[in-house]
């Protein structure tokens, strides 16, 4: 297998032939959005740590982004509006041997769903959450969400959102997360390796990939091109690394160009015992 | 427990005879008048090898319960009206993806949070009509501790055999009295596991029924790759807008539980073969009738009692039997202002008249004031409800 999976990452075709259900095809995406490209990642992530497809479950919520699990040929649950975390709960504890993967939108997860994502968190359970962020309500055509930046438009902010927008990634630190990443898709190879080592790590891993909505949200905030959405966020983010030593050495102009950016790579790494080992723990000590 | 004869009550024995049935997955948020299922699940489940969680929330509860079931476990929910309304979407979900699954619901005081330790039966209809869409159910309602173990174990079968959430719905009297319950041995239990498929992961269709109109389950992990969605779908369990496919999944989802109701159905009577007025009453309130039949028989009026166990089913074609039989009247006490009184009314089909006796929440009838309706209904006193 390994020696296939050389070469360009994104070219994407035998990795599709592998993992997905044809007879689901076309899919049900808008061209230039985002999934495809996250849909891609995940299984490159998936391929390159050799997850067993039979003793792996995607879960989703409601949303565009959670219509990705209905591609993948696996046991799959597409679950309740914000309760997929719930349902990932049940199956994860019910048979730890199962590697949970969850995709779940900005609404989903923060918005319907934002006591579950941070109990999951809380918890420390071992499954990778994959979070699209599209910055809308991108499935029911574009409403503003919990995570439209302020000032931006939806079909309910016709005046422009006066709401200060969740960051999802801290959100998911200060509930406890073990692994939390950001990228946004139109770079290939560091969100593959985060959602890899989100993969490895045993506890609870949160990837937000930034990815663009073309339909629901770019026509009505000026980036009509998908183009215009990449540059936005081309210009709207800074590598974590690169925001340290600019917090740190950088002059008065350099710090305030960096200070409203939005942090990008691999935010927040620890290790943690998680919650389905500390209950195997507990039956083990009661039995003895 | 072993098996032995306990004095217990309501709530530990629902507990154990989640336990007896298989149960290994248990998911809640406290509630009064339920908790005492959940401390006992806490204690109990690490000794059984069972999983057991205290989510934030029902919706969390029940989401975590569903996910159990796909991973192949046995899973029930505690719970309470307000935490039973926060269920409904998912309840729904289950329904609609066949996922077998116990909920437990005590009844208390409502509306909203209502009288939080008190007995009342005001959630009846929200078990038949409370999830939004059409949907057929089975809801049992144990009228005494042996039966709060009884039930939960037949609950469990139930669930497995036409693979759906079942409701259990017990009431805070029922839940907190304390009684003899019988726990019997292993071999004396008749315990249904979900049925499993015959044929190759190549071959399986997820959806696709057998003659008794319930497909078998393949659960994750299994080699199946089993796509599940509470979106309309087709046999392979893909979405579809189809109002083809809509209409054969949803009518076959409600005739799994029409066509196999002479199974599931289950009710009690009580000195009905002469009886010429016949009490309609279930949970708690039955014990109160059951005492009434006696006090009334006393003074010379024939009275009996039919108790539905399963209220849904609903006992239709006995009660309607009864009516077209010549009973003089039904009268049916519960404590709400009218549920299952309407159910009673439609199936005697004007044969004779039915008559309610109403109560609020708080507390259960005397057999004293229900020997009171029963003698104005006898003297032709009453008026029709
Ligand atoms: C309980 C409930 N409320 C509302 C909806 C309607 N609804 C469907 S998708 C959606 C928004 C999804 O947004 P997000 O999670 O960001 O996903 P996206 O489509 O943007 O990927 C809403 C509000 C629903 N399905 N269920
Ligand atoms: S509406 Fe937006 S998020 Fe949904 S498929 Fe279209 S572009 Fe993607
Ligand atoms: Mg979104």
């Amino acid at each position: 297998m390994a020696e296939q999976m050389e070469g360009d990452v994104i070219g994407g075709k035998k990795i599709q032939e592998k993992y997905l259900r044809d007879e689901m095809m076309p899919h049900i995406f808008c061209n230039g959005c985002g999934l495809g490209n996250v849909l891609d990642y995940v299984l490159w992530a998936v391929e390159k740590e050799g997850f067993d497809m039979d003793k792996t479950v995607f879960l989703s919520g409601i949303g565009c982004s959670s219509r990705i699990p209905g591609y993948i040929d696996a046991d799959a649950l597409h679950t309740t509006h914000g309760r997929a975390l719930g349902f990932a709960t049940g199956v994860k504890m019910a048979n730890p041997e199962l590697n949970v993967i969850v995709f779940t939108g900005d609404g989903d997860c923060i918005g319907i769903g934002g006591n579950h994502f941070i109990h999951a968190a809380r918890r420390n359970l071992n499954i990778t959450v994959i979070a699209v962020n599209n910055y809308i309500y991108g499935m029911t055509g574009g409403q503003v969400a919990p995570t439209t930046p302020e000032g931006h438009f939806g079909t309910t902010a016709p005046y422009g959102n006066i709401e200060s927008p969740f960051d999802m990634s801290k959100m998911a630190i200060a509930a406890g997360a073990t692994y939390v990443a950001r990228w946004p898709v139109y770079r290939p190879n560091q969100p593959i390796n985060s959602i890899r080592e989100g993969l490895r790590n045993n506890g609870f891993s949160f990837i937000e990939m930034m990815s663009p909505c073309t339909t629901a949200y770019g026509r009505r905030n000026k980036f009509r091109e998908i183009k215009d959405l990449w540059d936005f966020y081309i210009d709207n983010t800074i590598l974590k690394e690169e925001y340290e030593m600019t917090m740190k050495f950088g002059s008065e102009e350099e710090k305030e160009a960096a200070k409203d950016k939005i942090i990008i790579g691999e935010l927040h790494k620890i290790s943690k015992k998680p919650l389905e080992d500390r209950y195997r723990d507990l039956v083990k000590e009661l039995m003895e | 427990m072993k098996p032995d004869t306990y004095f217990i009550d309501g709530n530990t024995a629902c507990a154990e005879g989640a336990i007896a049935a298989g149960c290994t997955f248990f998911a809640s948020y406290p509630i009064t008048p339920a908790t005492e299922i959940l401390e006992t699940m806490a204690k109990r489940f690490p000794e059984i090898h069972g999983s057991y969680l205290q989510m934030e929330d029902e919706l969390a509860s029940i989401a975590a319960v569903i996910g159990a079931s796909w991973a192949g476990r046995k899973a029930m929910t505690a719970t309470s009206g307000p935490g039973f309304s926060l269920m409904m979407e998912n309840y729904g979900f289950a329904l609609m993806t066949e996922t077998p699954c116990v909920i437990v619901n005590v009844m208390r005081g409502g509306p909203s949070t209502g009288l939080p330790t008190m007995v009342a039966q005001g959630d009846v209809m929200q078990t038949r009509w409370g999830t939004h869409g059409d949907v057929g159910v089975v809801v049992y309602c144990p009228g005494s501790p042996q039966e709060m173990f009884d039930m939960t174990v037949e609950a469990f079968n139930t669930a497995e055999r036409y693979r759906l959430p079942v409701v259990l719905l017990s009431d805070a009297v029922v839940a907190h009295m304390t009684e003899k319950v019988v726990i019997p041995p292993k071999e004396e239990l008749d315990i249904v596991n979900r049925k499993k498929p015959k044929n190759s992961p190549e071959e399986y269709l997820p959806y696709c029924p057998d003659e008794d109109l319930v497909p078998p389950m393949a659960c994750a992990g299994e080699g199946y790759g089993v796509h599940v969605t509470g979106l309309t779908h087709d046999e392979r369990g893909y979405p579809s807008v189809d109002e083809k496919t809509q209409t054969f999944l949803v009518t076959r989802l409600i005739n799994k539980i029409r066509k196999n109701s002479d199974d599931i159905l289950k009710y009690e009577e009580y000195k009905v073969d002469d009886a010429e007025i016949i009490i309609v009453a279930y949970g708690s309130v039955s014990r109160s009738a059951r005492e009434a039949v006696d006090m009334a028989r006393a003074e010379g009026i024939k009275v009996g009692l039919l108790r539905p166990i399963t209220l849904w089913p609903f006992p239709e074609d006995r009660i309607y039997e009864l009516a077209a039989k010549g009973v003089k009247a039904f009268l049916v006490a519960e404590i709400n202002f009218g549920q299952i009184v309407y159910e009673v009314q439609r199936c005697t089909d004007g044969h004779c008249p039915t008559y309610l006796a109403p109560r609020m929440g708080g507390s259960i009838h005397t057999p004293e004031e229900l020997v009171e309706r029963l003698y104005g209904i006898n003297e032709g006193k009453e008026g029709s409800n």
